[in-house]
């Protein structure tokens, strides 16, 4: 498989108050500033992007709606008015700067930073199986890093893009383990993309792949909707550990427990993560499997 | 004093959603204005009550103002209604509700949930060594129930403190702080929750117990007072440009000696502890507190009396 030079976006802040992220690419940012006031000669083949600057500023998810789910075809080349949510604009805005897929001068691959309250570790989350950028990133990062690699094809998004999830850390805090994962998280990718753009030959191989399956919800009160119960004491943070049928779920606030009633055991993960509340969200789940990365990759 | 006497304490509040996305006390209180049968008590009347409404809708800290800075004589006082931050028309609406001091209606006793994002186990925040009732409760607290021995600490904080300023101007007599953590914003943690819920039960107990007559003898209690903020370290533009080192996270209650790892810059730099003997710090790494510029506050260990109490 052929490819010419790979041109890759870093993006942090796509969630206002996830923090490792933020301020991971301000510190590169300013790494950056240096070298070029160094005026060293360097391809250009990495952008580093904040992309939610309002949600920023305010130390929030989003201003007025989630930037993460404003990137597909329909929101992307749809009508706008003026007084359409900022995130609606900021996404065109970060479209074209990074170049819609195909058209010259676009970025190969986007890499959006991310922090979840859920105990993942490094996750990275690929929008297809089929991505063979991705796969080999992740074929890479698998070697060094302990890491778990999510396929979630349900989010269409209009570039390839991979996000890197690191918790367990709250919203609106920096925690230095999280940080110094997600910057050698970052730095590995970004070593693979300048080993293959200075030729390197990528061989074919496995990588180890959860593909979500579903999500669920909280139990819910039928008239205000409030949840009912917590996740059980046995579930919270055993992201990735295999949930069998009848395995502890949740903790109702009388005590009660339910269980898991499916009838095959799965992966969970995002399992209490605070942004889900509001999108019906408990936790995920997911299946493994080993998954062909069969393309040999070089650059040409 | 070797027997302090109080009046009964009739009336008792419980505080939830003072700060909307700090998730057991909304959902604890949510859950007892459905169904109060769990905090009754003989000849208590307890009321469970959500502070900021509109910051829990939103699950946000505050929608104008921080509602635990509210509560100072000149906005309690200050006129204009409709016009004022909503967290100072709340302030006011909960001192015609609970207070104000020195009526005959005040609450006597005032409980509010909070949590943190810091690792600080169950936390009592008391207003002042002389708070008697606060640290017998304390005692009986972990004495009753072992499991929250080590856990349930109590803080004695810096004098302009939230819960100062509500106990001056709202409360005849105890308003008691209870900080829970660690615990994200917006997350619901089942062991964060069930903490708090085990510590409410044995408070109002501690209540019954010592309207009914009980005497509780002179005791002593470990207290953490509060000594000053630390900041994080910021540039000439006041960004942040250091963490919270991960010796020092989720320390919280160790002893921090002069020398020890405190910050880490994002370019891997340690910066050290300069002061000038054992502190033991707390709230550290609290997501609500970059704003307020405070990376952790530092503590001393004390041993308080309190003396004995009962019923007057």
């Amino acid at each position: 498989m052929l490819q010419c030079y790979i041109y890759i976006a870093v993006c942090g802040g796509t969630h206002g108050n996830e923090l490792s992220g933020v301020y991971l690419v301000r510190e590169l940012l300013k790494a950056k500033d240096i070298v070029m006031e160094e005026e060293r000669e360097e391809p250009a083949s990495v952008l580093m992007v904040l992309a939610n600057p309002r949600a920023m500023q305010q130390c929030r998810r989003y201003v007025d709606t989630d930037l993460n789910r404003c990137f597909t075809h329909a929101t992307l080349n749809g009508p706008i008015s003026d007084s359409a949510p900022y995130e609606m604009t900021r996404s065109r805005e970060l479209n074209a700067m990074l170049g819609p897929k195909g058209s010259p001068g676009a970025v190969d691959l986007v890499c959006d930073l991310h922090n979840t309250t859920a105990n993942m570790g490094l996750c990275l989350i690929a929008y297809s199986d089929c991505d063979w950028i991705c796969l080999h990133i992740f074929k890479h990062l698998q070697l060094s890093l302990a890491c778990w690699i999510i396929c979630d094809a349900c989010l269409l998004k209009n570039t390839f893009s991979v996000a890197m999830e690191i918790g367990p850390q709250p919203h609106g805090v920096v925690r230095s383990n999280i940080y110094t994962a997600m910057k050698d998280g970052v730095q590995h990718m970004l070593d693979w993309v300048r080993l293959f753009n200075s030729g390197t030959i990528f061989e074919a191989g496995f990588v180890d792949v959860f593909t979500i399956v579903k999500n669920i919800d909280y139990p819910r009160d039928s008239e205000t909707h409030n949840i009912t119960a917590t996740i059980h004491p046995q579930l919270q943070d055993r992201d990735f550990l295999l949930l069998h049928p009848d395995d502890a779920l949740f903790q109702t606030f009388s005590g009660e427990t339910l269980r898991y009633k499916g009838n095959e055991p799965l992966y969970p993960f995002f399992v209490n993560e605070c942004a889900y509340y509001e999108k019906g969200i408990a936790l995920g789940f997911g299946k493994h499997s080993e998954t062909d990365v069969n393309y040999i990759l070089f650059c040409c | 004093v070797s027997l302090a006497r109080f009046d009964e304490a009739r009336r008792v509040a419980i505080f939830g959603g003072t700060h909307g996305n700090e998730m057991s006390g909304v959902t604890l209180v949510n859950l007892w204005v459905k169904n109060g049968s769990e905090i009754q008590r003989k000849m208590v009347d307890t009321k469970p009550f959500i502070t900021n409404p509109r910051a829990v809708e939103k699950c946000t800290r505050y929608v104008d103002t921080d509602l635990n800075r509210a509560f100072t004589p000149e906005n309690l006082s200050a006129l204009g209604e409709g016009d004022l931050p909503y967290e100072v028309q709340r302030a006011q609406e909960i001192n015609r509700i609970f207070g104000p001091k020195g009526s005959p209606e005040a609450y006597d006793v005032i409980f509010d949930l909070h949590n943190t994002t810091s690792n600080m186990g169950c936390t009592l925040i008391l207003e002042s060594s002389k708070d008697y009732f606060n640290l017998q409760m304390m005692n009986y607290i972990k004495v009753t129930d072992i499991r929250l021995k080590s856990l349930l600490k109590a803080s004695i904080q810096l004098v302009e403190c939230c819960f100062t300023s509500v106990n001056i101007v709202l409360c005849d007599w105890f308003i008691a702080g209870l900080e829970v953590g660690p615990q994200p914003q917006g997350v619901l943690r089942s062991n964060i929750f069930e903490a708090m819920r085990v510590i409410l039960k044995h408070a109002l107990d501690f209540i019954e117990l010592f309207n009914e007559g009980v005497e509780f003898p002179t005791c002593t209690v470990e207290v953490f007072r509060v000594l000053e903020r630390i900041d994080y370290p910021r540039d000439a533009n006041g960004n942040i440009i250091a963490m919270v080192h991960p010796n020092l996270q989720d320390g919280d209650w160790e002893p921090l000696n002069p020398g020890d790892p405190m910050f880490l810059t994002f370019d891997g730099k340690t910066l050290h502890y300069q002061g000038s003997g054992t502190i033991y710090p707390t709230f550290i790494n609290e997501a609500a507190y970059y704003e307020k510029q405070q990376a952790f506050v530092t503590t001393r260990r004390e041993t308080l009396v309190a003396s004995a109490i009962r019923k007057a």
